[in-house]
């Protein structure tokens, strides 16, 4: 079986705080729900509750920053930018302040609804100059995410997963680096945060059904990596699909579509993802499957682009499961 | 050029005040339009800022403002803010935000009026490729910070005194702002969070001159008793006249252990200008409607204000 991690953001943010006096924890009233509830037990100079106001908390983190602090904003990812988008701004983004801005809950990995789900916050972030945009997809990256992020000369945007997150890598979070995950030819697959995982499930079918995948999971979205993309695009025979637990709209569908058009690399692409709609509440596997962000989903979409009826149906992804994830902590040394 | 400076207290604060409605008439009558009636109203406060009340080192930029430098980015590594025109970033100084940042032409003309500016920055007011832009930028003199947006200063001013009394720094935060800003919910967040956490070294003065850019602002959104409104949000609070410079002397002096500081500077839109009162409350941006107009203001206020009407023919 996979490992699972429980909380792996607790432990990753206290250890790296407490080295770094500089670093804040900034909350604004949900410091259990981002699991730094034991930090702000354990460490409460480094804390700073900012209350249910997030737009004087991100002018109040510009100012820390200007102070020389590194100011780490943890809340759910629609509060970063929904509401004090003109602080992100002005405060934040424009005069380049290391303010660390992770967002929890990306996407439909909450069952809040509308309200609570960030579904366009890659593409909000990606057109704000001077913000890199990190995205987790295993227990791995969420324990490395906290140094990267903090090595950024500037403002960023990380999703983050909390609660039980499995582990499906071994080699530790790299800024700018894409991971390959498997090296076929037919198509590419492009997948990040928790697509990834359901990418992995869908290779074993894949795999045993004759159709070879090229498998690449991304976190660093921002800056994105153009010219790789292409480069792996233009080495399969039949085209992209893109998975995203986001709008295709703006997000990794969108940095794909840009990167084969500007390189004039004549591919097909298929984006999945929510298709230009919101979401509802409900559980993470529920709304997966709901909105097609899912492994079945990505069969789907393969055989659409190449045209092709593999067989493939639930009970075969459920069966490929286990040995697809354990293959995945090996694959992704390739 | 920083050593030639005078000495901060080389004019009186009155002379300095003075000295900023005239250059802020002078620039209106001559493009024919200008911020003019925060100059009445913000003078006596600019001037106290500037001349007194906050430990400010030499100006670190030159005297005639560089041109724009370009917007920070990782590609920009040579980008600078404005704030060297209000001393060096040294634990020492006081920081000052101009929270209005259309108050930037007031701004300016205190600056040269103090000697931290040269005239020939006005004369780049509004200019394209000028850093002096006419709503003040991160990277226009004396601007630290942007604040383009109403509401988002004090906020950026708390955080930024937070850090100072982290690291042990002797100068304070001081927000100049505008009495518009009590209509941003962000107002009020940013005062209970200073309370909240003590923040003490930090204070702000408000111009109070009841005027927004609709018009007055009891006709575009009333606000109520914001004395009170400050005092339970969490802050001292007091009361002045604000073209009474004694009195801002005395409301800086308020012990506000634990908290923050806002004075409430009330102000005239009109005030040395009362001519302007003609156009009350259309009082944001005085632009005039013909040149008859033009020369008629250019004259009476010329008067009002003791020097002789602007030559604006060339």
């Amino acid at each position: 079986m996979v490992e699972m991690v429980t909380r792996p953001y607790a432990s990753a943010f206290e250890s790296y705080a407490v080295q770094h006096p500089e670093v804040l924890a900034l909350s604004a009233d949900l410091t259990s729900s981002v699991e730094i509830d034991g930090f702000r037990d354990r460490h409460p100079d480094q804390f700073l509750s900012m209350g249910m106001a997030e737009q004087n908390m991100l002018s109040f983190a510009g100012g820390l920053g200007l102070a020389g602090f590194r100011p780490f904003i943890h809340t759910f990812g629609v509060f970063l930018y929904r509401r004090p988008y003109d602080q992100l701004m002005a405060s934040v983004a424009y005069p380049r302040r290391k303010v660390r801005l992770m967002g929890f809950l990306p996407g439909i990995t909450t069952p809040g609804g509308m309200t609570h789900q960030a579904i366009e916050d890659i593409s909000v972030m990606r057109t704000i100059p001077n913000m890199t945009v990190l995205e987790t997809g295993d227990a791995t990256e969420v324990e490395g995410i906290v140094e990267a992020a903090d090595s950024i000369d500037g403002p960023v945007y990380c999703r983050v997963l909390r609660g039980s997150v499995p582990r499906l890598f071994d080699s530790p979070f790299r800024l700018g680096e894409i991971r390959v995950l498997s090296e076929g030819t037919d198509v590419l697959v492009i997948t990040a945060g928790i697509t990834t995982e359901e990418a992995i499930r869908a290779r074993g079918a894949l795999d045993k059904a004759g159709v070879s995948v090229r498998h690449l999971h991304l976190s660093t979205l921002k800056p994105f990596d153009a010219e790789a993309i292409v480069a792996h695009a233009a080495s399969v025979t039949h085209g992209v699909i893109t998975l995203e637990n986001h709008l295709v709209a703006g997000g990794i569908g969108s940095m794909t579509a840009e990167a084969l058009a500007e390189a004039g690399l004549g591919k097909k692409l298929i984006r999945l993802g929510l298709q230009d709609t919101y979401a509802h509440g409900g559980s993470r596997p529920y709304l997966m499957n709901y909105y097609g962000l899912d492994a079945i989903a990505l069969v789907r979409g393969i055989e659409r682009l190449m045209g092709i009826e593999t067989g493939i149906d639930e009970g075969a992804l459920e069966a490929v499961r286990v040995d697809a994830v354990h293959s995945s902590v090996k694959a992704e040394a390739l | 050029m920083a050593g030639d400076l005078p000495l901060r207290n080389d004019k009186s604060t009155e002379e300095v005040a003075l000295g900023i409605r005239r250059r802020v008439f002078e620039h209106t009558i001559r493009n024919n339009g200008g911020y003019l009636s925060q100059a009445c109203s913000a003078a006596e406060q600019l001037a106290f800022l500037y001349n007194e009340a906050l430990h400010l080192g030499e100006p670190t930029m030159p005297m005639i403002p560089p041109p724009f430098g370009g917007v920070p980015s990782a590609d920009n590594p040579g980008y600078v803010t404005g704030a060297g025109y209000n001393g060096p970033f040294e634990p020492q100084y006081d920081r000052l935000f101009i929270a209005p940042a259309h108050y930037a032409l007031v701004a300016y003309a205190t600056l040269i009026e103090t000697g931290r500016m040269a005239p020939e920055g006005l004369e780049m007011f509004n200019k394209d490729g000028s850093s002096v832009e006419m709503i003040g930028a991160e990277h226009s003199p004396g601007m630290e910070v942007h604040n383009g947006t109403l509401g988002i200063g004090l906020s950026t001013g708390a955080g930024l005194a937070w850090g100072r009394r982290r690291n042990g720094d002797a100068g304070d935060v001081c927000v100049f702002m505008s009495d518009g800003e009590v209509q941003e919910g962000q107002t009020w967040e940013a005062v209970q969070a200073a309370a909240h956490h003590g923040i003490d070294n930090l204070w702000a003065i408000m111009d109070v001159n009841r005027q927004q850019c609709d018009g007055a602002m009891d006709d575009v959104m009333r606000v109520g008793d914001i004395r009170q409104k400050f005092i339970d949000f969490g802050a001292a609070c007091i009361e002045i006249d604000g073209h009474d410079l004694e009195a801002m002397r005395q409301a800086k002096a308020e012990k506000h252990e634990g908290k923050p500081l806002i004075i409430l500077a009330y102000t005239s839109p009109t005030q040395g200008m009362p001519i302007l009162e003609r156009r009350f409350p259309r009082l944001h941006y005085v632009r005039f409607k013909s040149e008859d107009e033009r020369a008629e203001y250019n004259q009476a206020i010329a008067a009002e204000l003791g020097i002789a009407p602007i030559d604006y023919s060339h």
